[in-house]
């Protein structure tokens, strides 16, 4: 898999939002909402993004697209010409070339379509917009991905209102690989979905990644979703990257203490499991004011005195395992583990 | 054998639009059992809020309850029917609060702005004053004041004594909720609703919370009706489990008859279809065909048939099957169980 090259690499990305108050919008402070961050993606691969809210990982996702501009930092993205561009640094005008090749999946389906708009101009506007001037070509185009997503062509001049959730999200799936991208960023797309939809539109993804060799990252806050989709997971807490391996071992053998936490706080769907106790105190900090040392260490179990003071670097600690924690080698954390009765349990 | 606090019995809640009538809630019946959590789970759509609400009495017009029963309980007293009480009127203000306490799901809409969290929880201890305690001098501003930063101390807020003072904006998503549960709890309801309480919550207060209403229930014994989505916060909680779907109820019984042992062609393809973390990764999900019905599109029949791998071809698409039992205190309604036991119409 180490043959494949990267698609993306981003590099300590930075994007800190101004505080303002008063009346002349005095500038009082800064949120870190992204604070050096650093992963790759490499081509056909899906990265899991997760964490709880207000830990970045929706502003990395922004940033990566441009639709937000960073504080500083790289991100890098091969082009579809092999050519190697930072995104980054990058204007309006420059970035217009290269957005067909990055596209977005957003999380509501119901704010993220054109109500005025039927199925066709909705899908078919990427296509336009780049070029696609021809409407019979177009009218082929849109009918072949609504046939990729699992939507019936002949109802492509129909509006969203038609369409319940589900097939929506269908729509704003075929409208985001209208364009072939390269990558596909999705934002929680399974989040505003019934469990009984939610399989299905995951399959699509499941089937889509593998049939068109999409390249993507997942931005969620569902473990499980992440984990069923996911081949590498990142961890992120107050705008910082915690945790980075495949998804099999961050849910076996968690390295960071709040990986380990995150993983025991969600509840599992069987009433044998052991409930959910108490994985964690206190709450999540607050990123316009950190505490010191390690972001993490008021609600650490495992807290030292060095923790207090000093914040731990990002340290790869086996191939291609990054974590971010003083003790990760020392501690024994528990994962989630599948047993060989069907539903898991957790090992001590 | 133990009087149920609250019997739900064949409720219905139709909503007359200009487009046709909605009927959200449509046949539905559970019992409430003492010192009992009584789950319910289901999509959207499937009237499980509108239920919460109906037992409320808070049900929005154009809806209205038009047919089933709502006994309540109270302490020795026969039932009363909570659908034949006036909503504005005085029996159904002294329940409603103070009898019945609800934890919903945001508290920040939940909470008003203007007054303290401390003075509306207060406000509603002297309120409910005689329906708590129905002897004794009257409650004292500072005493029911005291009272309060006692409850914020029971449900794990720290610093109370500050808490009481602050406003709902000024607390964390965490400490709302808890103090939402705190003012559910200040007059010792004999039933708690909570309406998916940690829905909008990040899973690791979500963890914290859930961890808060079991130990509360084990010490009060109240009875809770717990209204989620997330069949993971329901296998965790609840002792009993009610799945409902379009209105209707397709399946009851006790959790681990619910996850180990479904009867309901629903309630297998729901289990299934979730994404756990210990389904192999990367694999196609078993999925339920089709989606939802707009609720204005409602099926004929069994409202789950067109979706159903075993729909019984010019049986399950006409008429609907009841609700009876499959086991030991579980019931089903499906025709694959009882072929003969349908509604009538």
């Amino acid at each position: 898999m180490s043959a494949t090259p990267w698609l993306l690499e981003v590099r300590h990305l930075r994007k800190s939002f101004p505080i303002r108050r008063g009346w002349n919008r005095k500038l009082v402070g800064r949120v870190s909402a992204v604070d050096d961050v650093s992963f790759t993606i490499r081509e056909g691969e899906t990265l899991g993004l997760v964490g709880e809210s207000g830990c970045g990982k929706t502003t990395t996702a922004r940033c990566i697209l441009r639709a937000i501009t960073p504080t500083s930092g790289e991100i890098l993205f091969r082009s579809a010409n092999g050519r190697v561009v930072d995104l980054a640094p990058l204007s309006r005008a420059e970035l217009r070339p290269l957005r067909p090749q990055i596209q977005m999946i957003f999380q509501d389906p119901f704010g993220s379509l054109n109500p005025r708009m039927t199925i066709f101009d909705n899908v078919g506007e990427p296509l336009l917009v780049n070029g696609l001037s021809d409407r019979r070509a177009r009218l082929d185009k849109v009918a072949d991905l609504l046939e990729l997503t699992g939507l019936r062509p002949e109802h492509m001049h129909r509006f969203p209102h038609a369409f319940s959730g589900g097939q929506r999200q269908r729509i704003g799936i075929a409208r985001a690989l209208a364009t072939e991208p390269r990558l596909v960023v999705a934002d929680e797309p399974v989040s505003a979905l019934d469990v009984s939809v939610q399989a299905q539109v995951l399959n699509l993804l499941l089937e889509l990644r593998t049939r068109l060799h999409l390249t993507l990252l997942f931005v969620a806050h569902d473990l499980a979703v992440v984990k069923h989709i996911s081949d590498r997971v990142a961890v992120m807490y107050v705008g910082q990257l915690v945790e980075l391996a495949t998804a099999e071992e961050i849910f076996r053998h968690p390295r960071h203490p709040y990986t380990a936490a995150l993983l025991r706080a969600v509840p599992v769907p069987d009433p044998h499991a052991p409930s959910a106790d108490v994985a964690l105190a206190g709450e999540v900090a607050n990123p316009a004011n950190p505490p010191a040392g390690c972001y993490f260490h008021p609600r650490c179990p495992y807290v030292t005195d060095l923790c207090r003071t000093e914040p731990p670097p990002l340290r790869e600690i086996d191939a291609g395992r990054l974590v971010r924690c003083h003790r990760a080698e020392e501690l024994a954390l528990s994962g989630v583990v599948v047993d060989s009765r069907g539903h898991d349990g957790r090992t001590t | 054998m133990t009087t149920p606090v609250l019997q739900v019995k064949d409720l219905r809640v139709h909503f007359a639009l200009d487009e046709g009538l909605v009927r959200a809630v449509d046949g539905v019946s559970f019992d409430v059992n003492p010192g009992q959590v009584v789950g319910i789970v289901g999509e959207s759509g499937c009237g499980k809020s509108v239920t919460m609400k109906a037992i409320l009495q808070i049900v929005e017009p154009p809806g209205r309850i038009v047919g089933g029963q709502i006994l309540f309980q109270k302490d020795s007293a026969p039932a009363v029917d909570l659908t034949r009480l006036s909503p504005k009127g005085p029996e159904l203000r002294a329940i409603r609060g103070a009898e019945i306490a609800l934890i919903p799901q945001e508290p920040m809409a939940a909470f008003s702005p203007v007054h303290s969290v401390g003075d509306q929880i207060i406000e509603a201890l002297r309120l409910h004053e005689r329906q708590w305690r129905p002897s004794g001098p009257r409650l004292s501003r500072t005493e029911a004041r005291s009272m309060t930063v006692d409850l914020f101390r029971s449900v794990g807020i720290s610093m109370p004594d500050e808490r009481v003072d602050a406003y709902s904006w000024q607390l964390s998503g965490g400490l709302r909720q808890r103090a939402m549960i705190a003012m559910a709890l200040s007059c010792r309801p004999r039933l708690l609703i909570a309406d998916e309480p940690t829905t909008a919550i990040d899973v690791t207060t979500q963890a914290q919370i859930l961890n808060l209403l079991r130990d509360l229930q084990r010490r009060h014994g109240t009875a809770i009706v717990f209204i989620t989505h997330d069949l993971g916060v329901i296998a965790q909680m609840a002792r009993y489990v009610v799945v409902m779907y379009l209105g209707r109820v397709m399946e009851q019984g006790s959790v681990e008859q619910i996850f180990h042992a479904p009867k309901h062609p629903y309630t297998r393809a729901l289990l299934r279809s979730i994404p756990s973390v210990n389904v192999a990764p990367r694999t196609l999900l078993p999925t339920i065909a089709g989606s939802i019905p707009h609720p204005l599109g409602r099926p004929r029949g069994c409202p789950f048939h067109p979706r159903c791998p075993d729909a019984i071809p010019g049986l399950c698409s006409e008429r609907v099957p009841a609700l009876r039992p499959v086991g030991p205190t579980q019931l089903a309604s499906c025709f694959l169980y009882h072929r003969d036991e349908a509604v009538e119409p």
